[in-house]
C-alpha cells in the first residue's frame, strides 16, 4: 500500500465536488430517503424504481446519484424501522428490535440521532477502507484469466447463498434460475436469439429493472396488501434529536465495533449491509454487561447495527469495482446501471476510468455527510410521510414504478414484463424462495457463460483447467468448504439462531 | 401421514424442474457445440440439467422431511394490482399521462380492503397533476399528456 490513497482521493474529490455532481449526490440522497422511508420499500426496490431516471446522465453522475440513492434508501429504511415497526428490508429489521422500543419509550429522537451519527462515522471510515483496499485487489484481479473468473463467480454465488437464510437447496435453485433468465436474448458469440419466442423486445434480453422491480417492488406491495394489521406511527414523541452524555458513552464503542465489523463483512460474497447488521447485533448482545436490556430499547442495539450496515453497504462496492462481481442484490443493480452506460465493471475500471472510480469513492463520503446534514433537520417531513395511510401510498408507488419502467424504452412491453416478474415474485415469496440470489444469478449469467466458454476454449475442452490453475482451485475449494460448513449440523443451528433471534 | 410432507418445498422443486425442462426443450434447436467450442445451446443445457436435479431433489426431500404447508392465496390484490399496471402501460401513449394516471390510481386502490372510491379519485387527480409536472415538465420525458397530444 502506498500514500497514493491521498492522491487518488484528491482526484476523486475533484470529480465529486463539481457542482453538478454534488447536486446529483444531493438529489440521490434526498429521493432515496424519500422512497426508502415508505414502508415496505427497501433499497433494491428503491434503486430499481429510480434507475431509469439516471439513464440520461453522464456515467459518473449517474453512479454518484445511484450511490446517494442507496445510502438514502438505507437511512430512510432505518427511520421507518424506528418510528413504525415495519422494516422495508432485512438490514433494518434489526434496527426495529431496539429502535422501535426506544421510540415507544419516548427516545425516538435519540435513536434517530445515533443512527445518523453512527452511519456517518462508519461512512467516513469505510470510505478510506475502500480507497486503501481497492487498488491492490484490482491489481490481483487483472491477473485473472477466464478460468479464475468462472471459479470466482461460483465462489461468489455460493457465498451469497450460504450467508442468506432459508433453505440452501432453494437458494441454489434460485441462482441457477437467475443464470438461465440472464442468458435470454441474443447470444453474443453466435448471434442467435435464445428463448426470445420471436418477440423482438426479448432479443435484447430481460431488463434488469423489470426483474428487480417485479420481484422486489411489486411483490412486496402485494404482500403488504394481504397483511391486515395497523401501523402505529410513533410521532408525538419525537423531540430533541440529540443524545444525552450517558447515551453517547454507551453508544460510542458500539459504533466503533459496528464499523469495524461491517467494513470487513461487507467484503464477503453475499455480505454487505444485511449480514453486517445481523452480526453486529449479535456481537453487541454478547459484549453487553446486561444482555437482558436488548430488545427493550438498548441504544447499542441501534448504534452497532446501523453503523455496521452503512460500513457494509460501502465496502460491498469493493468486490464490484475491483473484481466486477456483485455480491448482493443492490450491487447486481449497480452492474445493470454500469452496463447501461457501457462500463464493464471489473479491475480495468480503475485504470481506464480513474475519474469515475475515484469520483464514486469520494462521493460515498459526501453522500454520508449529506445524510446527516439533511436528515436530522428534515425528520419532521419524513414523519408526515409516514402518517399517510398505506391505502393512499401504494397506488402512488405503483404509479412511479410504472412510469419509471415505461420510460426505459418508452414502451409498454417493459411494464408488462415487470408485472410478470411481480407475479413470479409473489409465487416465490409464498414458497419462501428468496429473490436476491436470482437477481445475482441474473446479472452474472452472461458473464459466467462468456468466461466458461473462453476458459474451455483455451484448455481445448478440458474441464480440469478449473482444478489445475492454483487460484481457480483455491476458489473452488473455498466454495466447497462453505457448502460443507453449512451442511454441518452444528453451524447450521447457529446460523438459524442468529437469523431467528433477529426476526422475533 | 400425508404423502407430501413439505408442500412449500415440493412446489418450489416442481417450479425449478419445470423451468429446467422448458430450458432443455426450448433450447433443443440451439447448436450444442463441443466443450472446446461451446454453441449457444451448451450453457442453457447445463443450467437446465442443474435445475432438474436441484428441483427434483427438493421435491423428493419434501416427501420425506416435514415442512411448512402452502400459505393462503388472495387473488384480489394480485390480480387488481398487476392488471391495473399492465393496462396502464398499454394505454399510456393512447390516453395520455393524465387520464392513465387517474385510471391506474383508482383501479389499483381497489386492491385494498380499505378502498374508498371518492378518496381514490381525488388522489388520482392530484397524482396526475404531480406526475405531469415531474415527468413531462420536470424531467422532459416524451409522454403525451392528453389523448392525441403525442
Amino acid at each position: 500500500m502506498s500514500f497514493d490513497i491521498f492522491g487518488h482521493l484528491a482526484t476523486g474529490f475533484g470529480v465529486a465536488l463539481t457542482p453538478i455532481n454534488v447536486l446529483y449526490a444531493l438529489v440521490g440522497v434526498l429521493v432515496g430517503t424519500l422512497i426508502g422511508v415508505l414502508p415496505g420499500i427497501g433499497p433494491v426496490a428503491t434503486i430499481a424504481m429510480l434507475l431509469p431516471t439516471t439513464y440520461g446522465l453522464q456515467p459518473v453522475s449517474a453512479l454518484i446519484m445511484l450511490a446517494g440513492i442507496y445510502y438514502g434508501a438505507q437511512y430512510g429504511g432505518s427511520t421507518t424501522s424506528i418510528l413504525i415497526n415495519m422494516p422495508g428490508e432485512t438490514s433494518s429489521a434489526v434496527t426495529c428490535l431496539d429502535g422501535h422500543k426506544m421510540a415507544l419509550k419516548g427516545q425516538a429522537g435519540a435513536a434517530l440521532a445515533i443512527a445518523a451519527l453512527g452511519s456517518f462515522f462508519a461512512g467516513c471510515v469505510s470510505t478510506v477502507f475502500v480507497a486503501a483496499f481497492s487498488p491492490p485487489l484490482s491489481e490481483l484481479a487483472l491477473k485473472f484469466g477466464p478460468a479464475e473468473y468462472c471459479s470466482l463467480m461460483v465462489l461468489g454465488l455460493i457465498g451469497a447463498v450460504v450467508l442468506a437464510h432459508g433453505s440452501l437447496l432453494k437458494a441454489i435453485g434460485m441462482i441457477v434460475l437467475g443464470l438461465l433468465l440472464g442468458i435470454v436474448g441474443t447470444d453474443v458469440n453466435s448471434g442467435m436469439a435464445r428463448f426470445a419466442f420471436g418477440v423482438p423486445e426479448l432479443t435484447d434480453g430481460l431488463g434488469v429493472v423489470s426483474v428487480a422491480m417485479g420481484l422486489f417492488g411489486f411483490a412486496e406491495i402485494i404482500g403488504n396488501l394481504e397483511l391486515a394489521g395497523k401501523r402505529e406511527v410513533v410521532t408525538a414523541r419525537v423531540k430533541g434529536l440529540w443524545l444525552t452524555k450517558k447515551q453517547f458513552r454507551q453508544a460510542a464503542p458500539a459504533v466503533a465495533r459496528g464499523t469495524a465489523l461491517g467494513s470487513v463483512l461487507g467484503l464477503l460474497p453475499g455480505g454487505g449491509a444485511m449480514l453486517a447488521s445481523f452480526a453486529s447485533y449479535a456481537v453487541e448482545k454478547k459484549v453487553a454487561k446486561d444482555p437482558s436490556r436488548f430488545g427493550k430499547g438498548a441504544i447499542e442495539g441501534v448504534a452497532g447495527p446501523e453503523s455496521a450496515n452503512n460500513a457494509g453497504a460501502q465496502t460491498s462496492f469493493i468486490p464490484l469495482l475491483t473484481l466486477g462481481i456483485p455480491e448482493n442484490a443492490v450491487m447486481a443493480l449497480m452492474v445493470g446501471a454500469m452496463t447501461i452506460h457501457n462500463i464493464q465493471p471489473g479491475p480495468q475500471v480503475m485504470s481506464s476510468n480513474p475519474q469515475l472510480f475515484w469520483g464514486l469513492v469520494a462521493s460515498m463520503w459526501i453522500g454520508n455527510l449529506m445524510l446527516v446534514v439533511l436528515n436530522l433537520p428534515m425528520i419532521g417531513m419524513w414523519i408526515k410521510l409516514l402518517q399517510v395511510p398505506y391505502r393512499l401510498l401504494y397506488p402512488a408507488i405503483l404509479l412511479f414504478c410504472s412510469i419509471g419502467v415505461f420510460t426505459i424504452n418508452n414502451a409498454h412491453f417493459d411494464v408488462s414484463q415487470t408485472a410478470v416478474f411481480g407475479l413470479l415474485g409473489i409465487v416465490f415469496a409464498k414458497l419462501e424462495c428468496e429473490p436476491a440470489p436470482l437477481l445475482l444469478g441474473f446479472v452474472l449469467g452472461p458473464m459466467m457463460e462468456e468466461n466458461l466458454r473462453r476458459a474451455l476454449l483455451l484448455s481445448r475442452g478440458d474441464p480440469t483447467v478449473f482444478l489445475t490453475r492454483p487460484i481457480s482451485l483455491a476458489m473452488l475449494l473455498a466454495a466447497a468448504c462453505l457448502l460443507f460448513l453449512i451442511v454441518l449440523p452444528n453451524l447450521r443451528k447457529k446460523r438459524e439462531e442468529v437469523f431467528e433471534e433477529s426476526e422475533t | 401421514m400425508p404423502f407430501i410432507r413439505a408442500p412449500k418445498d415440493f412446489c418450489a422443486g416442481l417450479i425449478f424442474v419445470a423451468f429446467g425442462i422448458a430450458a432443455i426443450a426450448l433450447g433443443s434447436e440451439y447448436p450444442l457445440g463441443t466443450a472446446a467450442r461451446m454453441g449457444p445451446g451448451y450453457f442453457p443445457r447445463i443450467l437446465g440439467i442443474l435445475l432438474i436435479v436441484l428441483g427434483g431433489g427438493l421435491s423428493l426431500r419434501a416427501l420425506r422431511l416435514p415442512g411448512a404447508a402452502l400459505p393462503g392465496w388472495k387473488w384480489r390484490p394480485v390480480l387488481v394490482v398487476l392488471l391495473s399496471v399492465v393496462v396502464f402501460g398499454l394505454l399510456l401513449t393512447r390516453l395520455g399521462l393524465a387520464l392513465s394516471t387517474v385510471g391506474l390510481i383508482f383501479a389499483a386502490s381497489a386492491a385494498s380492503r380499505e378502498f374508498r372510491p371518492k378518496e381514490a379519485l381525488v388522489s388520482g387527480v392530484l397524482l396526475a397533476a404531480l406526475a405531469v409536472g415531474v415527468f413531462v415538465f420536470g424531467l422532459k420525458l416524451v409522454i403525451p399528456i392528453w389523448p392525441g397530444s403525442g
